[in-house]
């Protein structure tokens, strides 16, 4: 009755799974990036965000064509408008990959303090990327809530962090360099969080049709 | 305020049952859809309203419409029912008779004889319907004679003239070309401030553009009924979201 629809719908999912694999590659390369020093590492993040912003563009395109052509309603109107809100979330996750990625080849994160933390804190963070686009392929209510709820892991390890410099702060020896760059790294991270969040809102919202959070 | 209150209808044509258990509030002053696939019922229930049924050999109605609370199917006269509750069919329909005629033709039958009156009832009725910048000139030229819109806004202009409290709207567009349905969504808008409006569409879009309310039918059954908004964002029976959906109909 309407397989032109379904089709153009299973590719928007694709599309969606795609851009946000790039999504967690970006998160995951900037933090190997810091840990390993890697700058080659960091200059495949700005390839990434790249690529993430063309997704960004081919979804935004794919989203405007189906409201013009298949004029949704119900769960596909939700479905349409909640992709269009989430590739500006993810947008912005691979541009904070990158800001992660910049930080990192201005060399000024010598000390391995905190990198490891800020590794876990990586992990933490594409975990809620990858939950958030599974639980809206899977339309999956309890899984996006549970991103949510993940959100606190995330912003445990930004307070751990910041503690950490509060401390390196008050140290003779401080590099202060070293210090406001891994707190903006902590930083942009914690942000990543938030996007996923909204993500998973957004998947909510596609879902039961309420704006939660 | 509900204007209009089904109660557990049922309808029979024959030994068929068009109707089952419909029971539904029309509110005042607002647009309600009804929507379905063909031979759901909707249009029998509109026709229902005003006793169009009545007409319809076999015809058989047990439950309950109300009009302001009065029994439309006890002792109200139908002419009178008819007055109160206009309708406006799929395709145009003037009279084969002048502008003029078509719109004074309801109060003519209903006793009024001045001319002065008519004059004024046409006039008020042309501007509400949102045609008489187009027809004004032309009065006593015949109503065959205009575009399909300008017919179809003639016609609502023709059931606004008895001073009705309910118009009946049976796929008002649908013979129309964009502008002119555009025109008639439009006047309906603006027409719900003085009248109760019940419309029957195919139109999704139409019923998502215009109603307040809309009501699902399927199978004789009415199987949703709520704000607009919601039915088509978050209808809450998997029928509903199948069909406005386009995956059945």
């Amino acid at each position: 009755m309407r397989t032109k629809f379904d089709e153009q719908l299973n590719i928007l999912n694709k599309e969606l799974i795609t851009m946000g694999a790039l999504c967690e590659n970006a998160i995951g390369n900037s933090a190997k990036a810091l840990v390993d020093g890697d700058s080659r590492m960091a200059e495949s993040v700005w390839e990434l965000a790249a690529r993430i912003d063309q997704k960004e563009r081919e979804i935004e395109a794919m989203c405007l064509k189906l409201l013009l052509q298949q004029q949704p309603v119900a769960t596909d109107l939700r479905v349409v408008s909640s992709a269009l809100k989430m590739i500006t979330d993810m947008e912005r996750i691979g541009k904070q990959s990158a800001d992660i990625a910049e930080i990192v080849t201005l060399e000024n994160i010598k000390n391995t303090d905190g990198t490891d933390d800020i590794h876990d804190m990586a992990v933490a963070a594409i975990k809620m990327v990858t939950d958030s686009i599974d639980a809206f392929v899977k339309k999956d209510a309890a899984a996006a809530r549970a991103v949510a709820e993940y959100d606190d892991v995330v912003d445990g390890f930004f307070n751990k962090i910041k503690q950490m410099i509060i401390v390196h702060f008050s140290r003779p020896e401080c590099d202060s360099e070293y210090a406001i760059d891994l707190l903006m790294i902590a930083k942009y991270l914690e942000r990543i969080g938030d996007h996923a969040v909204n993500i998973a809102n957004w998947v909510l919202f596609s879902i039961t049709g309420n704006k939660e959070g | 305020m509900d204007k209009i209150t089904v109660e557990k209808l049922d309808l029979f044509y024959g030994s068929f049952q068009a109707l089952k258990e419909i029971t539904l509030n029309i509110p005042a002053n607002e647009i309600t859809a009804l929507i379905g696939p063909s031979g759901c019922g909707k249009s029998t229930l509109l026709k229902s309203l005003n006793r169009m049924n009545d007409l319809v050999e076999g015809c058989r109605i047990e439950g309950s419409i109300r009009l302001d609370r009065e029994d439309i199917y006890g002792d109200m006269d139908v002419n009178l029912l008819r007055k109160r509750v206009g309708m406006v069919f799929q395709k145009p329909n003037p009279f084969p008779m002048s502008i003029y005629d078509n719109i004074a033709f309801g109060p003519r039958t209903h006793g009024i004889r001045s001319k002065a009156k008519l004059d004024n009832i046409v006039e008020r009725s042309l501007r509400d319907a949102a045609i008489w910048d187009e027809v004004k000139d032309r009065l006593k030229k015949p109503a065959l004679g205009m575009s399909g819109g300008q017919q179809q806004r003639l016609c609502i202009a023709r059931a606004l003239a008895v001073a009705p409290e309910v118009l009946l709207m049976d796929e008002p567009t649908s013979a129309l070309d964009p502008i002119s349905t555009a025109k008639v969504e439009e006047l309906a808008m603006e027409l719900k401030k003085q009248y109760t409006i019940v419309i029957v569409t195919h139109n999704m879009q139409q019923a998502v553009r215009i109603s307040d309310k809309t009501a699902f039918f399927l199978l004789g059954e009415m199987i949703e009924f709520g704000e607009t908004e919601k039915i088509f964002s978050m209808p809450e029976n998997k029928k509903t979201e199948d069909y406005i959906t386009g995956r059945f109909g």
